[in-house]
């Protein structure tokens, strides 16, 4: 939508492949097109001459027919050209305007005809007017890029905005709307209002609306219009809204003898109490109202410009070596008037008593800033309910991508009771396996697709293969289990390095994953998180599904219990242990693409997501996937919710939630989800 | 009955210490031998055979062995596979680091400001001391921890009181809550993990991720060359080794290390018996973190340089290794296991190692050494599971 | 003979599996007493819960002429209060040489520290020596405990736990896996300990039972079904139920 709407010129001439705004202003004819034109009439009486002549020719065509003042435009001559481009609409117009306005145009001396231009490593490339297609370079000096002064270029944007407030497309109205919201200007007030009246659609009337409020508050000279207008804005959430209202409560900080009759006062300072003492002094001081105190540092200089003899004041120089000893000679220079005098802090206290120290707005209307303040108190709870909202959303995005990397783990550790170090490097197989699809695949749907079921397919084998070759021999001792498997993670990272370099490797998301979704200003979540989140989901009901319908899932569950009496029964430990620790490390793969595509491929990605998943599987508890499931949900609140607290520090949260940790687990020593009974052990 | 039992109240305790290690008296034999022998071959105090970061490379490895060995104790012997005595070495070398760079930071300060008109006091000394240390972290005030860094003798308690303390609290906290076996493991890595976490901080006071450097300077001795500086600190690391293998050999004989190995093989029935488990474990969790961080306070000042990554939980897993390798459960396999494997790995990732040509692929040991270790230790896990201590035991069984 | 262990008012549920259910036993000093029931009866949980090992969900273990409530101290606290017990499975320190086995149950001070300083007083050999010619294992005082036999490690086990001096002996199935003249060997060893001090043998063997000669308990879904002389107990229609209905 936002293609054939008032987008940014540049962007436009960047990516030209993405402009289908012919293809669609042409649809756009198919609105009735008269009501449009009576609007115009109506409404633009300056257009109306041209309005008649509406069959469409080529915006080329047209440009020619205005040639010289579309080449060197003025402001005397641009409203006209403007309204006669406007009026033809000929299609293209609007990205043309966009263009003109942004220095993006050329003219080509031989014909005169004028082209779209993107530069290209010193050439310009030429783009027809009316195709989109490119005709072909040329040096920087062989065309004339037009370049409109500022006074025209507010002049086409101006136009452009009306233009496009009335347009009879709906989406196009928005779309303007859009973009006057990003650049708001006072010009746009009148164009609003005209739009306003004659708006139809109900929905684009109240956006109409809440801009001019948000114009109005900021712009308008009239108190009881922006007034109006600021009341127009409680419980606007949006940050433009919030933006205008802080914007009106700006404050600056001031002193006077007495407190004056015509400033509206924010709040008063009382020195050494809200405000600091030397703070209010020193506004004094430069102020040029009293001299200033000299510091450590000026003491010390003062005193070494006055050595005589070896002594200051009386005072041998070797003695110096103390503030007390230094203040002492100091003083004795001041008695000698030689110096500055010191300020003590009594002095400072009675300087700072004869005046009265406020915060005043800089806006002086009382009643405005009373309003602001209003609107702004009045949108505080909805801002925490949807700062809530997006925290929750970003803890569960967390929460599902500790999922992930914990699942796999969770499984071989409560059936077998082995911890896999090297479960951290099966994510990092997997996502290598991501990549290296992905250089094969140039389409990263498909490669995606491919990649997924074959990272399985690679850690699933390694999986099975390292039980085979060293976890079996080891099941009796689980702590050498932890080492054995160490040995393996630090060999297969180091093969990692070996093979594929230690920079990290790209893993790119299809496009389809690579926006975000966005309910308002205060909450969006990227679409790969939203994708890792029903991945998570999906491997949490295929593991309930296995786990729980399955014959698999039945023995497995048999030798997480008891694994003598499963042996008894006739379930083979040795092939449930093998496809078990498969199983587990296959989800390590597959966790592995998703991860790769959220973070980036490293040979050390594995190790870094190791230790939270082994706190993920203890605080959930042994051996239960609902208990790995709450194990992940906690440790992601949790992390969001001490980032909450402390945003700019990530590490802290880290420390903070190891600590908790730690703790959790001295009073739930078996997790959240525990097994009970003699099923789980000792 | 009563027969065969002599009257024999006054053995002495040193006589039933060599019985139950005979190793203590060639440890100690072979510990003096080498040390004597890195004296006359070093630059510093001999005839220059090896070079000063041969010596200080091989005091490092000193202090790798300590610690070893107060890993051997708590695992091999305690069976408390920690995960976090590095965290405690770590710690150990923050607190001595702190006393080198602050004190060399003030006598250089100091030196700079002996030819100013007017002497300096000591809050422009500490200001401008705190300005030299802390503007690479952006910041002007002496935090907090750092009020005592001027002392040695406080700094020094330090080096015993700051791993001892964590270790008494975490250590109570953990073995309270009967947390044994793997989830032990993971809660001292975890306890590892967040201190790292918590010194990579620029605003914790100890200068985040550039940690401290600097630390081979020893404030009073700044004249004496570092060749000279390094044999000094070699004999302290042997000194502290020397020590520290004989009071564990003390430790862990006699009684106390039959309640600790009975404890390794089944707690519960150890409390049957009326021991508090806890206290134990405890004890020798302090006691190795204490020794650990003595260690670390030798190794750093040889090393020059600690920050956080040193700390990392990884650090702790190799060292576990190590002592895996060396064979758990005797206090010189620990020694020979830390020894071997740091050596080689500095031997061979520092390409003093010839590298193997194999057709047309170059076998770089940098490139292969890790790899080498890993699966070398996975074999050693599964088929030596006693490590190279063990083929000692077979020589000696084999023997007679 | 007075009441030494006072056991209340005792249940316990696993799971919603009522393992003990209001179980009241007592215990004089000195006695030897047998208690007997079908698998599951909750004999085993029963020694748990004295020795501090379950925590009952109610009722009440007193100990002692004091009446100490039991179930405030830890397991070390109970032992060392003077209950030993020896467990189903013979648990002996296999790595450690018999003589450390028993040195370490001995009755000395039992902090880190006293035992960290502690060293073998010739009253303290005397007492091994006696221990150990006790339990038969006089020769192999040296030997590793992991290389007794199975009736040897019950026997070093009952050792350890007479080293423990308890006034309160609890034992699980002492006489399992040994032979004949093994079994008759225990029998002596329990007897003699019976004389000084309480103890409470659970064995699934009758043969072993009425050598023992003493007050049977038997157990039954966690309460107590009959009590008295073997042959008392033995002809109690309900007993004869319970164990032929198994």
């Amino acid at each position: 939508m936002q293609a054939c709407g008032l987008h940014p010129g540049p962007l436009f001439l960047a990516q030209p492949e993405e402009m289908k705004a012919p293809a669609m202003l042409r649809r756009f004819r198919r609105v009735p097109f008269c009501a449009c034109l009576i609007a115009l009439c109506l409404l633009v009486p300056h257009m109306a001459a041209h309005a008649q002549s509406a069959p469409q020719t080529p915006l080329q065509d047209v440009l020619q027919t205005v040639q010289p003042q579309v080449a060197n435009p003025s402001r005397g001559t641009v409203p006209d050209v403007l309204s006669a481009l406007l009026a033809r609409d000929a299609p293209g117009t609007v990205e043309f305007l966009l263009a003109w306005q942004d220095r993006g145009v050329v003219e080509r001396p031989e014909d005169g005809l004028f082209f779209l231009a993107r530069e290209t490593g010193g050439m310009v490339e030429l783009i027809d007017i009316d195709t989109g297609a490119v005709i072909g370079q040329v040096g920087t000096r062989d065309v004339n890029q037009i370049r409109p002064n500022a006074g025209v270029r507010r002049e086409i944007n101006a136009a452009l905005v009306q233009f496009e407030l009335m347009n009879p497309d709906p989406a196009r109205r928005i779309a303007a709307l859009e973009s006057a919201t990003r650049s708001p200007d006072p010009e746009q007030i009148p164009a609003l209002e005209l739009a306003l009246a004659s708006e139809s659609d109900a929905g684009i009337a109240a956006r109409m609306e809440r801009l001019l409020d948000l114009l109005n508050a900021r712009f308008t000279t009239d108190t009881a219009t922006r007034v109006d207008a600021i009341d127009g804005l409680r419980g606007d959430i949006s940050t433009e809204a919030r933006r205008v209202l802080n914007q009106l409560l700006q404050t600056r900080s001031d002193f006077a003898q007495t407190l004056p009759e015509d400033a509206n006062i924010a709040r008063i300072r009382t020195p050494g109490d809200d405000m600091d003492l030397h703070a209010a002094y020193g506004a004094l001081v430069d102020a040029g109202l009293f001299p200033p105190s000299p510091g450590r540092n000026a003491i010390r200089d003062t005193l070494r410009a006055n050595v005589v003899d070896g002594a200051v004041g009386g005072i041998p120089v070797h003695q110096l070596d103390t503030d007390a000893a230094r203040q002492v000679a100091y003083r004795a220079l001041q008695d000698a008037g030689t110096v500055p005098p010191l300020v003590t802090q009594a002095d400072m206290e009675a300087a700072v008593a004869q005046y009265v120290f406020f915060d005043a707005y800089l806006e002086a209307d009382a009643a405005v800033t009373d309003a602001a303040r209003a609107a702004l108190d009045s949108t505080r709870t909805r801002i925490g309910a949807f700062q809530f909202l997006s925290l929750s959303l970003d803890a569960l995005s967390l929460a599902s991508i500790f999922f992930l990397a914990a699942i796999g783990l969770a499984i071989t550790f409560g059936v077998m009771r082995v911890i896999n170090m090297a479960h951290g490097e099966f994510i990092m197989m997997g996502a290598y396996t991501g990549y290296v699809v992905q250089t094969l695949i140039p389409d990263y749907t498909v490669s995606l697709v491919v990649a997924l079921p074959l990272a399985f397919a690679v850690t699933f084998a390694a999986g099975v293969a390292m039980e085979r070759l060293v976890i079996r021999h080891l099941y009796t001792r689980p702590l050498e289990t932890l080492l054995a498997t160490f040995g393996i993670s630090i060999a297969l990272q180091q093969l990692a390095k070996n093979i594929f370099g230690t920079q990290a490797r790209p893993l790119t998301a299809p496009d389809w994953l690579a926006g975000s979704l966005a309910l308002n200003d205060l909450v969006s979540i990227s679409t790969l998180r939203v994708g890792i989140f029903f991945m998570a989901l999906a491997f949490l009901l295929l593991l309930l599904f296995i786990l729980n319908r399955t014959r698999l899932g039945l023995e497995v569950r048999a030798v997480t219990q008891n694994p003598g009496m499963a042996a008894s029964m006739g379930i083979n430990p040795d092939r449930i242990n093998m496809l078990t620790f498969g199983l587990g490390s296959g989800i390590a793969g597959v966790a592995g693409v998703a991860i790769g595509m959220y973070a980036q491929v490293t040979s050390e990605m594995g190790a870094n997501y190791i230790v939270q998943s082994f706190m993920t599987v203890v605080v959930g508890g042994v051996g239960s996937v609902f208990g790995t499931l709450a194990g992940a949900g906690l440790i992601g609140a949790l992390q969001k919710g001490i980032e909450w607290f402390n945003p700019a520090n990530t590490l802290a949260a880290q420390t903070y939630m190891v600590l908790f940790i730690i703790l959790f687990i001295q009073f739930r020593p078996k997790g959240i989800v525990a097994l009970k009974g003699r099923a789980a052990g000792d | 009955m009563v027969s065969t039992t002599q009257p024999d109240t006054a053995r002495p305790a040193r006589r039933s210490l060599l019985r139950d290690n005979p190793s203590v008296l060639w440890f100690t034999g072979l510990l003096g031998l080498f040390t004597l022998g890195v004296s006359i071959l070093s630059e510093g105090t001999g005839i220059g055979v090896l070079s000063t970061s041969m010596v200080k490379i091989l005091g490092m490895t000193l202090c790798l062995c300590l610690i070893a060995i107060c890993m051997d104790v708590v695992w091999g012997y305690c069976g408390i596979l920690s995960l976090g005595h590095f965290a405690f070495f770590g710690l150990g070398g923050y607190a001595i680091g702190m006393w080198l760079m602050y004190a060399r930071t003030e006598i250089v300060i100091r030196d700079s400001l002996a030819g100013a008109t007017i002497p300096p006091t000591q809050t422009e000394v500490t200001d401008a001391v705190t300005a030299q240390i802390f503007g690479v972290v952006g910041s002007s005030e002496l935090p907090l921890i750092w009020s005592f860094a001027g002392s040695l003798p406080l700094q020094l308690a330090m080096v015993v009181l700051v791993p001892g303390v964590l270790a008494l609290v975490f250590g109570w906290l953990a073995f309270r809550s009967r947390v044994t076996g793997v989830y032990l493991s993971i809660l001292t890595q975890a306890m590892t993990l967040a201190l790292s976490l918590y010194l990579f901080q620029n605003d914790t006071g100890l200068r985040g991720n550039n940690g401290l450097s600097g630390l081979q300077n020893i404030p009073g001795a700044l004249d004496v060359p570092q060749s000279v500086l390094s044999v000094w600190f070699f004999w302290a690391s042997a000194f502290a080794l020397g020590a520290g293998y004989l009071l564990f050999a003390w430790v862990v004989s006699g009684k106390f290390g039959s309640v600790i190995k009975a404890i390794r093989d089944n707690e519960t029935r150890v409390r049957f018996l009326g021991y508090n488990v806890e206290g134990y474990k405890l004890f020798v969790f302090t006691l190795t973190a204490v020794v650990s961080g003595i260690a670390g306070a030798l190794y750093y000042p040889q090393a020059g340089i600690i920050n956080p990554a040193e700390i990392a939980p990884i650090a702790s897993i190799y060292l576990a290794v190590w002592v895996a390798i060396g064979g758990r459960g005797r206090l010189y396999g620990a020694v020979i296991g830390a020894a071997t494997v740091s050596l080689m790995s500095s031997w061979l990732t520092g390409g003093g190692a010839p590298n193997i040509t194999l057709g047309n692929y170059r076998f770089l040991w940098t490139d292969w050494w890790l790899v080498v270790l890993g699966l070398g230790f996975v074999a050693v896990t599964l088929f030596f599971p006693k490590g190279i201590g063990g083929l000692f035991d077979y020589l000696v069984r084999k023997k007679p | 003979m007075t009441t030494l262990l006072e056991v209340s008012g005792v249940s316990v549920t696993f799971d919603g599996f009522r393992a003990i259910n209001n179980l009241s036993i007592a215990i004089g000093e000195p006695e030897l007493r047998a208690v007997i029931g079908p698998n599951g009866a909750g004999k085993t949980t029963f020694m748990d819960i004295v020795t501090g090992k379950t925590r009952p969900d109610s009722g009440s273990v007193r100990w002692g002429e004091r009446q100490v409530d039991l179930l405030k101290l830890s397991e070390s606290q109970i032992a060392k209060a003077g209950i030993g017990r020896k467990f189903q499975k013979p648990t002996v320190f296999e790595e450690q040489t018999v003589r450390d086995n028993l040195a370490m149950a001995l009755a000395n001070k039992r902090g880190p520290f006293s035992v960290l300083v502690w060293h073998m007083t010739g009253g303290d050999r005397a007492r091994i020596d006696e221990l150990a010619q006790e339990i038969g294992l006089q020769d192999r005082l040296d030997d590793r405990a992991g290389d007794l036999s199975h009736g040897q490690k019950q026997w070093l086990e009952i050792g350890m736990l007479l080293a423990q001096d308890p006034r309160l002996l609890l034992v699980d199935e002492p006489a399992a896996g040994m032979t004949p003249a093994e079994r008759e060997h225990t029998t002596d060893l329990l007897k003699r300990a019976a004389t000084t001090r309480a103890v409470m043998v659970i064995e699934h063997d009758m043969e072993f039972i009425r050598r023992l000669d003493c007050r049977v308990t038997v157990l039954h879904e966690g309460a107590v079904l009959a009590e008295g002389s073997l042959d008392h107990v033995t002809k109690n229609q309900q007993v004869i139920d319970v164990y032929l209905g198994r």
